[in-house]
């Protein structure tokens, strides 16, 4: 169990229950009666904490590194899932992954963000960032489900679209910015789930859909609180601040009306119970399909179109 | 419009304050260093003889563009609202008060209509003085707006982008502006009406990521900034220096991304050769 630091106090009483256990081992005495307190200690002191998370405890566990990412879930509430590769451009983007699969019985076109497990698969992963042919991989495939009428279900989980030399010189605006208006005239239905974090551009690039939902824990703005600290604070000193001021959270997304629903996550987080998460998951994607299902392509699109029209804040 | 009042309008008015003197008026070009009479630079569009392309705003484009400098401007209604109680360092709603005070512009952005060599055009143009000409609500509402009127016209849209992207203070919600000016670009699609999109210096971040890079045709000023992330970022990730014309336009037109740079001298008649292939009939309109 990795805990963040916020999470201190559950820390040390779980560092008390280890040390109790071997000195019971040791000298053969029983402690069940101790533990089994240090166990509500923690139950009641990880409820207050988790009843009154602020914004950047959010962010954080948004980025937990026992976070589930994109391929957990396909395996865990997809059968068959296929993966499919290469945007017939230039290459094989690892920072998205792309596949089809069927969620009981029936068959969908997943993408997603995909972040690494341990220092070697981060690496191979980019840590989420995709390159311009990540973004074109994932339009490819877009296209193939409008061909073949299957709907398209997107998991969004980055720190940003990567901003490297290459990515520039390949176009990453472009890459997006055909994204987004691909998107946004698709004929079949798109359902968007931020499972992680879901950092400006690079997120939006595969994050256009009739449906957007949020896992609880999770994040989406137009910028990272720390980049955002750098640029408006002057000092990477105020990431707390700017993830107040930023207001970034599934809450904070679900009352500005840009995302549909939230999604709740287990008591301490998705990374607790991933199984758990995954059937909640699975469970709201077959009910907001259900939905769009009964819509004609044409009222899909423009039903899209209004209802991103529809959103600005302005007098 | 005398040229004393242009120059007010224009990104020139703090080299002119410093410059003024009391026999006349010069500017000194930030690329050449050379001092120009006001009146010349004015005169060539506000390009030096050395090619540096001043950064002007809305205003002077209008004049440039619009036939005998005609146009009605549309949407000027639309006012950004703090709606996040935005504050960094300065609270959102005081920056935009100062803001506008300051610039004399409600947000960065202007969209008006008119005729450009005879055809009528609607044009919406991004005015960098207003917090970076930053991308919020107003500027993403004007650019849906503006779709709705061409449908409605049936004409063609140019929309001049100078951005470093989204603003900030707006958060998720300039974020968004850029799905939904993608998503009305789509309409406009679907309805066979042409879009033309001019990139000047500079076109970053968010702008440059949606309705920017979705022109029917890119274009884009000479030696114009343009590109996803801003060249600090850039330099921090690879950690070394970037290479000497790296993301401007002249780049960006040999990787495939650009269909024209055009000098600002020569904007109009080029525009009206584009206008011309893309409209229905290569006669000029004549309501
Ligand atoms: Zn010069």
């Amino acid at each position: 169990m990795v805990f963040l630091d916020f999470e201190k106090p559950v820390a040390d009483l779980y560092e008390q229950i280890e040390k109790l256990q071997v000195l019971a081992e040791r000298k053969g005495v029983d402690v069940s009666d101790q533990v089994k307190s240090l166990e509500e200690q923690i139950e009641s002191s990880r409820t207050k904490i988790y009843s009154e998370l602020t914004r950047w405890q959010r962010v954080q566990l948004s980025r937990h590194p026992e976070r589930p990412y994109t391929l957990y879930y396909l395996d865990q509430i997809c059968e068959d899932f296929t993966e499919l590769h290469g945007d017939r451009r230039y290459g094989d983007d690892k920072a998205i992954v792309a596949g089809f699969g069927k969620i009981d019985g029936e068959s969908m076109m997943f993408i997603g963000h995909q972040k690494g497990t341990d220092a070697k698969s981060r690496q191979y992963r980019n840590f989420g960032m995709p390159n311009p042919e990540g973004y074109r991989k994932a339009l490819r495939m877009m296209k193939i489900a409008e061909k073949f009428n299957k709907p398209v279900v997107c998991f969004i989980d980055t720190p940003g679209a990567y901003p490297g030399l290459d990515a520039e010189e390949r176009g990453q605006a472009e890459a997006i910015a055909r994204n987004l208006i691909e998107m946004s005239q698709l004929r079949v239905p798109i359902i968007c789930i931020i499972i992680g974090e879901g950092a400006s551009g690079g997120a939006l690039g595969i994050g256009l859909g009739d449906r957007v939902l949020m896992l609880q824990n999770t994040w989406y703005s137009v910028i990272s609180p720390e980049s955002c600290s750098s640029i408006l604070w002057r000092s990477w000193d105020f990431k707390e601040t700017a993830a107040e001021q930023l207001k970034l959270t599934a809450e904070d997304m679900k009352g500005f009306g840009i995302v549909d629903q939230i999604v709740k996550e287990p008591s301490w987080g998705a990374h607790t119970e991933p199984l758990k998460m995954a059937q909640t998951i699975k469970r709201n994607i077959k009910k907001h399909l259900k939905e769009l299902q009964t819509l004609s392509p044409e009222e899909l699109v423009e039903k899209r179109i209004e209802k991103y029209s529809s959103i600005g804040a302005y007098a | 419009m005398t040229w004393l009042q242009r120059i007010k309008d224009g990104i020139l008015t703090k080299t002119i304050e410093k410059k003024e003197t009391p026999d006349g008026l010069w500017a000194k070009c930030p690329s050449c260093k050379k001092a120009v009479q006001t009146k010349i630079v004015v005169e060539s569009n506000y390009v030096c003889s050395c090619g540096y392309h001043y950064r002007i705003g809305s205003d002077l484009y209008f004049d440039l563009l619009f036939d005998n400098g005609q146009f009605e401007e549309h949407f000027s209604h639309l006012k950004a609202r703090d709606v996040l109680s935005f504050t960094d360092l300065k609270a959102y709603h005081a920056r935009l008060d100062a803001t506008r005070k300051k610039t004399g512009l409600d947000d960065a952005m202007k969209v008006a209509s008119g005729k450009t060599d005879g055809r009528p055009i609607v044009v919406a143009c991004m005015d960098f003085k207003f917090i970076g000409g930053s991308m919020g609500s107003v500027v993403g509402e004007k650019i849906a707006k503006a779709v709705d009127l061409c449908l409605e016209r049936k004409c063609a849209l140019l929309i001049i982008s100078r951005s470093g992207g989204a603003r900030m203070m707006e958060a998720a919600f300039s974020l968004m502006q850029m799905a939904k000016t993608a998503a009305k670009l789509g309409q406009l699609d679907r309805a066979g009406l042409p879009y033309i999109s001019l990139m000047t210096d500079p076109t970053t971040g968010g702008v440059s990521a949606s309705y920017a890079m979705l022109g029917d045709f890119n274009l884009a000023e000479p030696n114009a900034l343009i590109g996803f992330a801003g060249p600090r970022v850039i330099r921090e990730t690879i950690k070394r220096d970037l290479p000497e014309g790296f993301q401007r336009s002249e780049f960006l037109i040999e990787k495939g991304f650009l269909d024209k740079i055009i000098d600002r001298r020569e904007l109009k008649e080029s525009l009206a050769l584009f206008l011309e292939f893309m409209y229905p009939n290569a006669s000029k309109a004549t309501t």
